[in-house]
């Protein structure tokens, strides 16, 4: 027993170094589980606070870039207000439901819940970003976070008044996309080198795919909006173990320079998941 | 001023630096992270025992951690070197360490040319385990050395500029 204790106090610097080193890799490496309350924790209100006062003086290098960005918004929004269309029919009746619905009675599947960008990082091999909305806003989990250009990323931590967003540019972010062309489904993932070249995977070879075609979200997201912008293709690449190409993908989004996104909550999520689990189940 | 309000004003100064000014700009190349921080364990006084210094490098990693939203990567990175300054610095210089009692490592302590080789192991050190670590969960081997170099070096430029900025006494000869 003696030499034991011998043997610990002698070498204690070094069994120290193993422990703390043991616990730092511990929480690079353990599950997804630990990455949540992790990430629940750091969207907290302590970092996020001094992430907002820094993001205030950020502001101002963007404010040029930004003001084009939401001009060009504006216009694009105008042009499609009521007043400036002729409508075939005037009547309308006003129904509160669960899923809100609007004049012609068609469901508002996405609503978009503003929300301002205060820290942001495109330089590690996994960027996060995050938002001045949490829980008491309406935002929670899993929900898609996209931009005036395009899609940015999706909720992974909440907290009262922050979000923790996991940007495209993740290398566990996984996007399901097609060609705006209407053919091919494929994945979305990044490859960790330039925060302006998404990797597109899984298209098959019998598509036609050409530098610059326009790339979408898919209609089968449960979180994006079908047909939100992801980018163009920039390079065709085939793959020569499999019958799919590689495409490099440049973002439609400039990551470096993003100050404020959209939540996009769909009111038929739930409703969606319940029913793909149920068949699962049986 | 004593030395330990001295590291403490020192470490919150550097680590706004790293966290809010200098990652912030948009980046020259893929490559380069630059990345500096680690330069306040370096500075610690060379009387600091060697379980103060775990611990203190292990703190000043988790929180670089805490804003890039890395858990323990950083850490684990500043821990290591941490651990190996001792070595380094009783390989570096004949007297033995304890004896300096509050001075720090710098140019005029330990003379240029060791301070300087003190500076590149330990840089070269903390950037090859940290990319190490990067390149654990994804990359390619090629890419794995090239940033490393490329990092290595921006880092050395930082480092000089805040030697510049904190030592200043002691590079004016």
């Amino acid at each position: 027993m003696r030499n034991v204790f011998l043997f610990i106090r002698r070498y204690a610097v070094f069994i120290l170094f193993l422990i703390l080193q043991g616990i730092s890799l511990s929480m690079l490496f353990s599950s997804n589980r630990f990455h949540s309350t992790y990430f629940g924790m750091m969207a907290g209100e302590v970092s996020g606070d001094i992430n907002r006062r820094a993001n205030n003086v950020e502001e101002y290098f963007a404010l040029r870039k930004e003001n084009k960005k939401l001009r060009d918004q504006n216009a694009f929004l105008l042009s499609n207000v009521p007043s400036g269309q002729l409508m075939p029919d005037t009547g309308y009746k006003y129904v509160t439901d669960t899923a809100y619905v609007d004049s012609v009675k068609q469901f508002l599947q996405y609503q978009y819940l503003s929300a301002k960008v205060i820290s942001n990082s495109v330089f590690l091999q996994q960027n996060y970003l995050t938002l001045h909305r949490g829980s008491e806003q309406g935002v929670s989990e899993n929900m898609a976070v996209v931009g005036a250009d395009g899609i940015i990323g999706t909720v992974v931590g909440v907290s009262k008044n922050m979000s923790l967003v996991m940007s495209l540019l993740h290398k566990q972010s996984k996007v399901i996309a097609i060609l705006k062309k209407g053919s091919g489904l494929g994945e979305i993932t990044w490859d960790g080198r330039d925060p302006g070249l998404l990797v597109l995977r899984k298209i098959p070879k019998t598509v036609v795919v050409k530098k610059g075609d326009e790339v979408v979200s898919s209609p089968y997201s449960d979180k994006f909006p079908p047909g939100s912008r992801i980018g163009w293709v920039d390079n065709v690449q085939q793959d020569l173990e499999t019958n799919t190409y590689i495409l490099k993908v440049r973002t439609a989004v400039d990551f470096s320079n993003v100050q404020h996104a959209y939540v996009v909550k769909n009111a038929l999520r739930e409703e969606m998941n319940e029913v793909q689990l149920k068949q699962i189940k049986e | 001023m004593s030395v330990v309000v001295k590291n403490i004003i020192r470490i919150l100064i550097i680590l706004f630096f790293q966290v809010f000014i200098v990652t912030r700009i948009p980046p020259l190349h893929q490559f380069i992270v630059p990345y500096f921080y680690f330069v306040l364990i370096l500075w610690l006084p060379f009387k600091t025992t060697r379980i103060n210094l775990l611990v203190l490098g292990f703190l000043i990693g988790m929180a670089v951690d805490w804003f890039f939203k890395t858990p323990g990567l950083h850490a684990a990175a500043s821990l290591l070197i941490a651990y190996l300054r001792p070595f380094v610095i009783n390989l570096l210089l004949p007297k033995e360490a304890t004896e300096w009692g509050t001075e720090e490592p710098n140019n005029k302590t330990m003379g240029s040319v060791p301070y300087t080789v003190y500076i590149i192991i330990l840089t070269v050190l903390h950037h090859a385990y940290l990319i190490f670590l990067e390149w654990l969960q994804f990359g390619s081997f090629f890419y794995f050395i090239a940033k490393l170099f490329a990092t290595a070096l921006v880092s050395l430029l930082l480092i000089l500029i805040a030697d510049l900025f904190f030592n200043k006494k002691s590079t004016v000869r």
